[in-house]
């Protein structure tokens, strides 16, 4: 149990890809951060560095206020659950959950009593005399974690370890792997591009692109205040609309680029004539009863029946359809067909807006 | 698993495997056949006469105390043979996949002494060897060791067995590389964060996992140092000093294409094939229980 840090940490493969570009977190014990970005942002690089599977380029790594850039992965004393488990597969459950004990000389009837009690928590008494390839996936994602947890360590890591399974068991072990680090207390960083995991599992959470930690909050404030247009587009599904526009002259809000105005109702507008992207999530656009309160009409183009929900496509009627293109979020009970025109409102307060050039929240 | 290809002709089949067959039939079974069917026969010196003799060849060999003595021979050889070329190249192959630097130059480099012809291996080693103008005896003796393996059996024996197990390393070795690229790496990481060290880990896991690659090996090499040693053997020793280096493979040779007893030789290359077939069932049905498949 213990702290951890990263200040400024870089890391450049072979002195020409520069996989992390400089990020500093600060993980309060027994927290969980998980870190979420499109892959190839630098999330598994981050992490192995912080498991001292990786050289830091840069910046530094503390577990528990030691910095730990000289250690070995063993000295860090972390745990590791790997997307593909890395279990031993010459190995029972058991010896695969001893293994680490035994490589630090803990005492057999401790280890027995540890192992015992890790495979009472997970579920796993009946399989360990069990090969690893005699289980489902998830119980190998089991018996992952409790290879984890048997160890007692300072920290647990996780690279994508759900990603291997059915979304249903992904779902369950979600909860699990929740409820259990919680328990536990074990300060945790974990690594995924599920948004839904993201948002379900942090305590904070870092939303990463291309090297770069964009934003570090905890879940909510990242869904309700994006920092930029990549983590509003990342963040929540579908995606947040973004419309590119310009502010227009007498108070009529957006000047969208095919044409239509949209006034997002209690949002502060910067000043008239700046380029900026106006973002509304799908969710908080309201149908309402008649044009008169609408904020807009959207044409419709396409409609998605999920069943809860229904996802209405389309575009501002006197906007463009392709640079104006809009996903709305509808009751599921509503009706609605492709051509209908439907009169819409922005919720207050709920509309953001971004600089067009830097990106940034304004 | 992917499904089985069926052929609706009948005939193409058996057309695709006939020229493995023919292969086989006529490199092995013939040969084998004749090598039977000479074995129960006896020829009169001068070659005029061939009697059935039934088992009697077989009974002289295996009372013959020259053919017990061979037999010992061979199994120094081979086992010395098979454990120096896999482990020396299992070594090498570790170290291999370390580097990182001109790896495919190392391979490479590794990999060459496969293409050397047994004979010639035999030829180096010998020069090399040699008491009178090897560099290596010259360098043995100025040590104030006395090397003569043209005298001593013992030291013709180490050198024979030197030189075998050079000649198999590259092929060893180059299995060996493929047998640890194909460990995940993420086992080894895992194992590196459960505290096992750079030895532990390899006789834990690497090794382990391994197995199929030298259990593979173990039976390619046994039937290596069986056979196809017998250039080497030639080249280097002759079966001497006095019959110290005297291998199965040779002594048929020996007893059949020099002295000419046709029978004899008839019986014990018999003899080796059951041998042989034997050595290589009891690895499959014992030995291949403990290897693990991934
Ligand atoms: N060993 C390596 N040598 C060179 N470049 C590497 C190496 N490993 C990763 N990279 C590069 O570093 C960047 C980040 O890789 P990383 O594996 O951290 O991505 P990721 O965020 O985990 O992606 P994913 O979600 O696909 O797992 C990628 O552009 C990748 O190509
Ligand atoms: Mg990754």
């Amino acid at each position: 149990m213990a702290t951890v840090e990263l200040k400024d940490v870089r890391k450049v493969y072979g002195g020409k890809v520069e996989a992390v570009k400089g990020v500093s977190i600060d993980i309060p014990d027994g927290q969980m951060c998980v870190l979420v970005g499109p892959s190839g942002c630098g999330k598994s690089t981050l992490l192995r560095m912080i498991a001292g599977l990786e050289e830091i380029t840069d910046g530094t790594v503390s577990i528990g206020g030691q910095v730990v850039n000289t250690f070995g992965p063993a000295e860090r004393d972390i745990a590791m659950v790997f997307q593909n488990y890395a279990l031993y597969p010459h190995m029972k459950v058991y010896d695969n959950m001893a293994y680490g004990l035994r490589n630090r000389g803990t005492p057999k009837d401790e280890i027995d009593r540890r192992v015992r009690e890790a495979a009472g928590i997970l579920g796993l008494e009946d399989f360990l005399e069990r090969k690893p390839r005699e289980l489902s996936g998830g119980q190998r994602q089991r018996v992952a974690m409790g290879r984890a947890i048997v160890r007692k360590p300072k920290a647990f890591l996780f690279d994508e370890p759900l990603s291997n399974l059915d979304a249903k068991l992904r779902g369950q072990m979600r909860i699990e792997i929740k409820s259990l680090q919680r328990s536990l207390g074990v300060t945790s960083v974990y690594v995924t591009h599920d948004q839904v995991e993201a948002m379900t599992l942090a305590d904070t959470l870092v939303v990463m692109n291309s090297g770069v930690a964009e934003q570090i909050d905890t879940p909510l404030a990242i869904y309700e205040k994006p920092a930029s247009v990549f983590v509003a587009g990342f963040i929540g599904s579908p995606a947040m609309n973004l419309l590119a526009g310009e502010i227009a002259e007498n108070g009529r809000g957006v000047k969208l680029v095919g044409g239509a105005y949209l006034k997002p109702r209690d949002t502060v507008l910067p000043e008239v004539g700046r380029s900026v992207l106006l973002g509304v999530r799908p969710e908080h656009l309201t149908l309402v009863s008649d044009a008169n309160n609408a904020d807009f009409q959207l044409k419709v183009t396409t409609v998605e029946t999920l069943g809860a929900d229904t996802l209405a496509h389309g575009h501002p009627v006197d906007g463009d359809p392709k640079s104006s293109e809009l996903i709305v979020r509808l009751s599921g009970d509503v009706q609605v067909r492709h051509g209908d025109v439907l009169p819409l409102a922005i919720d207050a307060g709920k509309a953001h807006m971004f600089d067009a050039g830097t990106g940034k929240r304004i | 698993m992917s499904a089985r290809v069926t052929f609706p002709n009948k005939i193409l089949p058996y057309a695709l495997i006939l020229p493995q067959l023919v292969i086989v039939g006529i490199f092995f079974y013939w040969p084998a056949s004749q090598a039977l069917y000479q074995s129960v026969l006896r020829e009169d010196p001068f070659g005029l006469r061939t009697t059935f003799v039934g088992l009697a060849n077989f009974r002289h060999v295996l009372t013959q105390p020259s053919y017990i003595n061979s037999l010992q021979t061979t199994a120094v050889f081979s086992i010395a043979v098979a454990f120096i070329a896999m482990s020396v190249a299992l070594l090498l192959a570790v170290m291999a996949d370390k580097v990182i630097k001109g790896k495919g130059f190392y391979r490479t480099m590794m990999i060459w002494p496969y293409a050397v012809a047994p004979a010639i291996a035999g030829m180096v080693w010998l020069f090399m060897f040699n008491p009178t103008m090897g560099t290596f005896a010259y360098m043995l003796r100025s040590a104030g060791y006395a090397w003569d393996p043209l005298l001593k059996g013992d030291q013709a024996m180490i050198l024979i067995i030197a030189a075998a197990a050079w000649k198999q390393i590259s092929y060893n070795f180059l299995f060996f590389v493929a047998g640890l690229q194909a460990i995940p790496k993420t086992l080894i990481e895992a194992a590196a964060i459960d505290g096992a060290g750079e030895t532990k880990r390899f006789w834990t896991i690497v090794f382990p996992l391994l197995a199929p690659t030298t259990f593979f090996l173990l039976v390619i090499n046994t039937t290596y140092a069986f056979f196809d040693t017998f250039g080497i053997i030639h080249a280097v020793t002759g079966g001497g000093p006095g019959k110290a280096t005297e291998t199965l493979v040779y002594k048929v040779y020996h007893d059949g294409f020099v002295n000419l007893i046709l029978g004899d030789s008839a019986a014990q290359s018999v003899i080796l094939m059951v041998m042989v077939i034997a050595l290589t069932a009891i690895q499959f049905r014992y030995v291949e229980k403990k290897v693990h498949y991934g």
